[in-house]
C-alpha cells in the first residue's frame, strides 16, 4: 500500500476538507463540527482552535496565536491543541499541506 | 437518564433518512427494503420533500441522508440536495452509483453534497454483479468512485458482509483504500425485508466473524488516518443487542418515499404500528406527539428482563423489529440478548445453519 499515515509538523498548513464543516446549532444552543456521519460538539477552546484552521495558518501559528489570546503558557497549549488535532487526523477531518 | 417517554425529556432528532424512491435498478438478495414496493406514482413530490427538509433543519435535524431504493432514479436529487444545503443541513448521500452519471456527480457536488457513501457488492466485477443481479455494475461503481474523490468529496464505501463474501474482506479493505475512500463501513446482513428469505444462505459463520474481526483490528492498525473501518458482525454471534437506531426515537428518523415517518428502517414490519405522514402533519409535531414514536421511547414500555436490567440505557433492549420477527412481541427483549428467554432457540438455530455445509441458492429481489 502506498498510503502513508499523516503526521503532524510545526510548519505545516492546516486546512479542513471538504465535508469536515464549524456550524452553528441553534436549536440545541452549541456549535458542531459536521463530518460525515459525525457530530462533534465543541467547547470554546476547540472552536478557537478549528476557527484557526484556515489553509493558510501552519500549525505553529495556530498555536501562538491561541497562547497570546489565552495569556496561556505556550507548551500547555500546544499540548491540548496537538492531541485534539491529532484525533480530527486520525479520522480524516484535518489535512496537513505537505 | 431517567426512565420516562414523556414529550419534555424527549431530545430533538440529529439524523433524518429520506427515502427517496424504493425504484432500483440493482436485485440484492439482501435488500432490507419492505417486500412491497412503492410505486412510483405515490412518491412524495418535490416540493413536499422541500418543505419537509425545511421543518427537519427547523427541528434539530443535523444530517440529512439521502437514500432509496436508488435515490438516483429521482430527478430531482440535485434540486433537493440544493434545498438541504440551504437549510444548513449536512448531505450525505447512499448510493449503489447506478444510475449517476460524471455530469450528474459533477451537478451534486455544485449543488452542496457534502460525503457520498457508495455500496459495493464484491471486489470485482464477476463476483459483485451476480450478486447484485446487474450487469455492469460494479465497473460503473468503480466510475462513481473516481467522480467523488475528483471533487475532494470525503467516500464512504458499504459493502455488506455475508457468508458468500466474507472471506473477501481484505480485498475489500485494499480496494477501498485505492478508490481514495476515508471510511469503510462493512455490515453484516440484517436478516430483514427481502434478506430474511435468504437467510440460511447469507448468514456468516461464527468462524468467518472470528476471522473477520482479526483481519478489521490488523487493518485499523496498519491505516490509521487513511482509512477508518466500522465493522458491525452478525447480532446473533453476539451477547448483547446492538442499541438500534441508537434507541427507539432518540436519534433519528425515517421518512419513506411516500411521506410516511418511521422511527426505522424496518418498523413498518411490527404488526399494528401506524405512521403518520409529512403530508399530514408537520416532522415536529409526528417526533414528539406521535403514537409510532413514543411506543417505544424512554424505558416505560420494556418488560423483563430489560426492565429491570442495568444495561437498558445503553441498548434500550435491543431490536423492536427483531423481537417482532423471532418472538411475536415487538415489546419483548431481541432475542440476541443472551439474557433473553429465547436465546438459546435462537443459538439453535445459528449452529443448525452454520452446520449447512452448502449454502442453498439465492433469491433475487424483484425477478
Ligand atoms: S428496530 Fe430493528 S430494523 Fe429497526 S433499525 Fe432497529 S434493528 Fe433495525
Ligand atoms: S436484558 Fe434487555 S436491556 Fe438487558 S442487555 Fe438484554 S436486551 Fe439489553
Amino acid at each position: 500500500m502506498t498510503e502513508k499515515t499523516p503526521v503532524l509538523e510545526a510548519d505545516q498548513r492546516l486546512s479542513l476538507p471538504r465535508g469536515v464543516r464549524l456550524r452553528r446549532d441553534e436549536v440545541r444552543g452549541r456549535t458542531v463540527l459536521l463530518s460525515p456521519e459525525r457530530t462533534m460538539a465543541l467547547e470554546e477552546t476547540a472552536i478557537a482552535i478549528v476557527s484557526r484552521i484556515d489553509g493558510k495558518r501552519t500549525l505553529a501559528e495556530i498555536i501562538d496565536g491561541l497562547a497570546a489570546d489565552y495569556k496561556a503558557p505556550r507548551d500547555v497549549i500546544a499540548g491540548d491543541v496537538e492531541a485534539f488535532l491529532q484525533q480530527l487526523l486520525q479520522r480524516r477531518m484535518l489535512e496537513v499541506d505537505r | 437518564m431517567e426512565a420516562t417517554d414523556s414529550v419534555a425529556d424527549t431530545n430533538p432528532p440529529m439524523a433524518m433518512l429520506a427515502e427517496l424512491t424504493h425504484r432500483c435498478p440493482l436485485a440484492c438478495p439482501y435488500c432490507s427494503n419492505p417486500l412491497e414496493l412503492k410505486q412510483q406514482a405515490s412518491e412524495l413530490p418535490t416540493g413536499d420533500w422541500v418543505r419537509v427538509l425545511g421543518e427537519a433543519a427547523a427541528l434539530g435535524v443535523l444530517h440529512v441522508h439521502f437514500s432509496g431504493g436508488e435515490p438516483a432514479s429521482r430527478r430531482d436529487l440535485v434540486e433537493l440536495t440544493k434545498a438541504a444545503n440551504n437549510v444548513d443541513l449536512y448531505t450525505n448521500l447512499i448510493t449503489s452509483g447506478v444510475g449517476l452519471t460524471e455530469r450528474r456527480m459533477n451537478e451534486l457536488a455544485q449543488a452542496g453534497l457534502e460525503h457520498v457513501q457508495l455500496s459495493i457488492q464484491g471486489t470485482d466485477a464477476a463476483e459483485a454483479d451476480h450478486i447484485a443481479g446487474y450487469k455492469g455494475g460494479h465497473s460503473r461503481k468503480m466510475d462513481v468512485a473516481r467522480w467523488v474523490r475528483s471533487h475532494d468529496l470525503p467516500l464512504t464505501i458499504n459493502a455488506v458482509c455475508h457468508r458468500q463474501n466474507i472471506d473477501h474482506l481484505q480485498r475489500t479493505i485494499d480496494l477501498s483504500v485505492e478508490l481514495g475512500a476515508h471510511r469503510l463501513e462493512v455490515a453484516t446482513v440484517q436478516f430483514h425485508g427481502w434478506a430474511a428469505k435468504n437467510r440460511a444462505a447469507l448468514m456468516p459463520t461464527k468462524l468467518q466473524d472470528a476471522e473477520a474481526r482479526r483481519i478489521v483490528d490488523a487493518a485499523r492498525e496498519q491505516l490509521k488516518g487513511i482509512l477508518v473501518i466500522d465493522y458491525v458482525p452478525a447480532d446473533y454471534h453476539a451477547t448483547y443487542p446492538k442499541a438500534c437506531m441508537g434507541g427507539w426515537g432518540r436519534i433519528g428518523l425515517n421518512v419513506d418515499p411516500t411521506g410516511r415517518v418511521l422511527p426505522c428502517h424496518a418498523a413498518e414490519s411490527i404488526e399494528g404500528m401506524e405512521f403518520d405522514n409529512v403530508r399530514d402533519k408537520s416532522l415536529a409535531d409526528i417526533w414528539y406527539q406521535s403514537k409510532a414514536f413514543n411506543v417505544f421511547r424512554g424505558f416505560d414500555w420494556m418488560e423483563e428482563p430489560c426492565r429491570s436490567c442495568d444495561r437498558k440505557a445503553i441498548d434500550f433492549g435491543g431490536c423492536r423489529c427483531q423481537a417482532m420477527a423471532m418472538t411475536g412481541n415487538a415489546g419483548a427483549t431481541d432475542p440476541v440478548c443472551s439474557k433473553s428467554p429465547l436465546h438459546a432457540k435462537l443459538l439453535d438455530t445459528v449452529i443448525e445453519l452454520d452446520a449447512v455445509s452448502s449454502p442453498p441458492p439465492l433469491v433475487y429481489r424483484g425477478r
